[in-house]
């Protein structure tokens, strides 16, 4: 009797369409985030997240009509990132159906953003989505930094700030989780920055989703089992059918991670 | 004619899954409800059953909860002296203790004896919030457990939460998880029911638990 480690499958939306569109076997509609958001919520997966990379204001609205739609057809925890910037732009996503939020530029931009957010809406319901890359040369940021930076803007923007001093920063102002994405792992199927990922996990108390990087199912064991997070994060190995959500969690399993399998 | 379900508005968190969640269970069961989202305390009256979610921190939630008019005294009314079945989830759970101890010392509801603490697991790995599944173990048979199986097989329940309400009274004790201790999952007495964990977000168990809820006859 424990606490599962979760797995989370990542959609990326873009005018309220998945982006490069998701490969399940019998789907209508492969652009659909609903119909992916349904197929993932049947196959066991623990939590949802949908990525709004929309660019235009008028198409951000899409989002909305997205989560709406979700909501009445799942009922599993769903977060949605991507652009949230004001406590108005929280406080629509969660009436449309969304449970939590992940903050990323704001947070670097306005970290006081952040304790407002949890302050009026809960720090369970404020994840705060770190991108992180490694930084060029060690002792750029000056003495008593960890080789990390964090990065804004999708990962084109360096910003400076050590990205452990962050994270403790993050969580101190009310983040309940830390989504934690390696630039530099991500969309190479190498597997998770481990390092990255335990460095934050050990060094706050609240769970990390570790992201960015997986290739195979190990990955996923690796990330929790030598990074120490309490769930993970991917996209391509479930969007195109190379594994299911049932097979991670059978080798988790095996691997002697908890995770839930129930049937639904 | 069915029954009017109200799920309590005041400005706290994810109603629109509470009330597709509600009416999903209704509908898979053949149960005959009108799920209403509301603020209005008169709608509340002529309610036959009460629901009462919340996120957030429990001051906080207090505080939406008592400016809204006339609400308070209608609960009390409705779930106390007419003994209509209520629902608290999560923080709405909280709100039946008598204390909650989140960020001050605030008053709560009162009907379940014990305070709302911090959730302090014994291994300092285990991450605070409690964040995601987790089985439960059973204290009391109670009817909104039917048909749910528990223990460390059952079904899963979504947590999500830092503090949880500790009871005086171990009859109101229904239901518990394990996360480094004791956590209370579930309390209830009379007329009323509380989960720390949301079950319009725990897919079979919390539909099946929303039916029960439904069909029960305290």
């Amino acid at each position: 009797m424990t606490l599962k480690t979760r797995i989370i499958p990542c959609l990326d939306v873009k005018d309220g369409r998945v982006v490069k569109g998701v490969n399940f076997v019998d789907f209508v509609d492969a652009g659909d985030p609903v119909e992916a958001a349904m197929a993932y919520d049947a196959a066991g997966a623990d939590e949802l997240t949908f990525l709004d990379i929309t660019a235009s204001h008028e198409g951000r609205e899409t989002i909305f009509d997205v989560v709406a739609r979700t909501a009445e057809h799942c009922f599993m925890p769903v977060t949605v990132g991507g652009g949230v910037r004001t406590i108005e732009d929280i406080r629509k996503l969660l009436l449309s159906g969304a449970d939590k939020v992940a903050i990323n530029s704001a947070a670097v931009t306005d970290p006081d953003f952040i304790a407002r957010a949890a302050d009026k809406f809960g720090n369970q319901c404020i994840v705060v989505s770190v991108d992180v890359k490694q930084r060029l040369s060690q002792g750029v940021g000056g003495d008593n930094c960890s080789e990390w930076e964090i990065f804004t803007h999708g990962g084109r923007k360096a910003t400076g700030i050590d990205a452990l001093e962050f994270a403790h920063k993050m969580v101190e102002l009310g983040a309940g989780e830390l989504l934690v994405t390696s630039m530099d792992c991500d969309g190479t199927k190498n597997g998770f920055d481990l390092e990255l990922t335990r460095a934050i996990s050990d060094s706050v108390p609240v769970p990390i989703i570790a992201s960015g990087g997986v290739g195979t199912l190990d990955h996923l064991v690796d990330g929790v089992k030598i990074g120490h997070a309490s769930a993970v994060l991917a996209a391509s190995i479930f969007h195109f059918g190379e594994f299911s959500i049932g097979e991670a969690k059978a080798h988790m399993a095996k691997n002697g991670i908890p995770v839930r399998l129930d049937k639904s | 004619m069915g029954e009017i379900i109200t799920i309590i508005d005041y400005g706290s968190g994810n109603l629109r899954s509470a009330q597709k969640a509600f009416q999903r269970a209704a509908y898979e069961n053949d149960i005959d409800v009108e799920v209403l989202v509301t603020d209005d305390a008169e709608l509340v009256r002529k309610a036959d059953r009460i629901v009462l979610p919340g996120v957030g921190a429990f001051a906080d939630c207090r505080a939406g909860l008592l400016a809204v008019s006339g609400m308070r005294e209608t609960l009390e009314e409705k779930v106390l002296a007419s003994g209509v079945p209520y629902f608290g989830i999560c923080v709405g759970m909280q709100l039946m203790a008598e204390r909650g101890l989140e960020k001050g010392e605030h008053e709560g509801f009162g009907w379940i004896k014990g305070d709302v603490v911090p959730i302090t697991p014994s291994d300092r790995a285990l991450k605070v919030p409690h964040m995601g599944w987790n089985t439960l173990h059973k204290h009391q048979t109670h009817p909104l457990f039917a048909d749910i199986d528990t223990g460390p097989n059952g079904l899963h329940a979504y947590f999500v939460h830092s503090y949880h309400l500790v009871v005086t009274k171990t009859e109101e004790l229904i239901a518990g998880a394990n996360y480094g201790g004791e956590i209370t999952a579930c309390v209830g007495r009379d007329n009323m029911i509380g989960t720390q964990f949301h079950p319009e977000k725990s897919q079979k168990l919390g539909l099946t638990m929303i039916a029960n809820f439904l069909e029960w006859k305290p």
